[in-house]
């Protein structure tokens, strides 16, 4: 038996390297190179139209509070905090949007209003509700970023 | 006067109504009854903005037809109140406030622009609740209101009605100096999972709308605040306890040095502006 235990030990040690489909990275594991995060999160491709109900959705994404979207203009009040999203999936690639959902900070600087949706530490006095968790799950991220792909000109 | 605003506010209301959004005109002037107050003010030197905006530029029609005529705005059935609570003894020592005030119109008259004001007494800044159950406890023998009760509120409301049309004038040297430092501090602080700090949305956004909120410099210069959505007076606590909800984050208490410091900070971003109490809010 115990010659056998060491090669499965190993082999767990190397998917924790390298995540296999369907194993999603840690928060505190991203890592943002060249204002990119190329790799799913989650290793797996979202689905764009959960993630246009994430983008909608108040206590999850609420992109809308500060986004313009012609695509949902049947909804009243989109915000005029973030710059408009029309043709976003023209301007950036999967990676560049994986890297600004997980932290804007380190797109676009350390004064950006916008929040990090996949972070989970780091913040000052967050209600307990919310210690220690991220805005919005690994596979919501994926899911917004599907969909934000789809919003071309 | 009164006839003319409900006639206004019914077309604001139909015009809102076309356009879906109920965006008000932003060069409006604030004339309560008849008074014109000051909305927009050139800021001091050392203010981050250049022009200072009551909150009440950023409203709608329809809500800012409210506070142009006393018997339209909501927030004063709670100053009829209080003018009775003004002339009822209360404690042991069976005194009202009229007994030693006088009349509150003359005796209270410019208190409300000046606050938070250096208590001698305390060694510390008081806001006008800590000044009323101060008199409460020490000088009527009486039990101190809550915060956020009503009659609090409509004490702070008729107390701040008699700055109405008065300066914001807020004193921010001397002892008050290390207060001010400390309330700039947590104004430009994230705090929350959003990891927002108060100036990312009212220096940096007001007049951006957020979904359905058009963003204001968040004055408090109308407070206690008569909100719609919250059908009542509210303190300058209150809605900064709701802004650090929104955004996430363990709020500090009504009455805490940390709220004291930020009403400071926040009244001398105000200064010049007229004090508006009670004014009307989404």
């Amino acid at each position: 038996m115990k010659p056998r235990l060491m090669p499965a030990a190993l082999a767990a040690s190397l998917l924790a390297w390298v995540p296999a489909q369907g194993e999603t990275v840690a928060p505190s594991d991203v890592e943002i190179v060249d204002l990119a995060v190329e790799a799913s999160l989650t290793g797996a491709a979202g689905d764009a139209e959960k993630g246009r109900a994430w983008f909608l959705d108040r206590k999850l994404g609420n992109c809308l509070a500060c986004h313009m979207n012609s695509d949902m203009a049947d909804q009243p009040f989109h915000g005029e905090v973030g710059t408009p999203l029309d043709g976003v999936g023209d301007r950036w690639s999967a990676a560049e949007l994986r890297a600004i959902l997980v932290n804007s900070k380190e797109v676009f600087g350390p004064d950006t209003i916008m929040p990090a949706f996949y972070r989970d530490s780091g913040f000052h006095r967050v209600a307990e509700e919310f210690e220690g968790k991220t805005i919005l799950t690994a596979e919501q991220v994926e899911d917004v970023i599907a969909y934000l792909l789809t919003l071309k000109e | 006067m009164r006839g003319t605003v409900a006639i206004l506010g019914a077309s604001a209301l139909a015009i809102a109504g076309f356009a879906g959004f109920g965006i008000a005109d932003e060069e409006a002037e604030l004339v309560v009854e008849g008074e014109t107050l000051v909305s927009r003010v050139a800021a001091p030197e050392w203010h981050p903005l250049d022009q200072l905006m009551s909150g009440w530029v950023f409203r709608s029609d329809e809500t800012q037809a409210l506070q142009l005529d006393d018997f339209e705005n909501p927030g004063f059935a709670a100053i009829t109140l209080a003018e009775e609570v003004w002339e009822t003894a209360a404690g042991t020592s069976g005194k009202s406030c009229a007994d030693c005030h006088g009349d509150a119109g003359e005796a209270m008259k410019g208190l409300r622009a000046q606050m938070p004001k250096w208590s001698e007494t305390a060694g510390e800044p008081w806001t006008l609740e800590d000044w009323i159950n101060w008199s409460r406890t020490e000088h009527q023998g009486a039990e101190a209101w809550k915060w956020e009760s009503d009659e609090m509120l409509a004490m702070t409301a008729f107390i701040g009605l008699q700055s109405r049309g008065m300066p914001v004038n807020v004193q921010i040297d001397g002892p008050m100096e290390e207060w001010w430092e400390r309330g700039k501090e947590l104004y430009y602080t994230r705090v929350g999972q959003l990891d927002l700090a108060c100036y990312h949305c009212h220096e940096g956004n007001y007049g951006n709308m957020i979904r359905a909120d058009h963003l204001s410099q968040g004055q408090v210069n109308g407070f206690p605040v008569y909100r719609l959505k919250w059908g009542k007076l509210g303190s300058i606590h209150r809605r900064f306890k709701g802004c650090m909800e929104n955004i996430r984050a363990v709020p500090y208490k009504r009455g805490s040095d940390e709220f004291t410091a930020l009403e400071l900070y926040v009244a001398s971003r105000g200064m010049g502006l007229s004090v508006e109490t009670p004014s009307v809010r989404n």
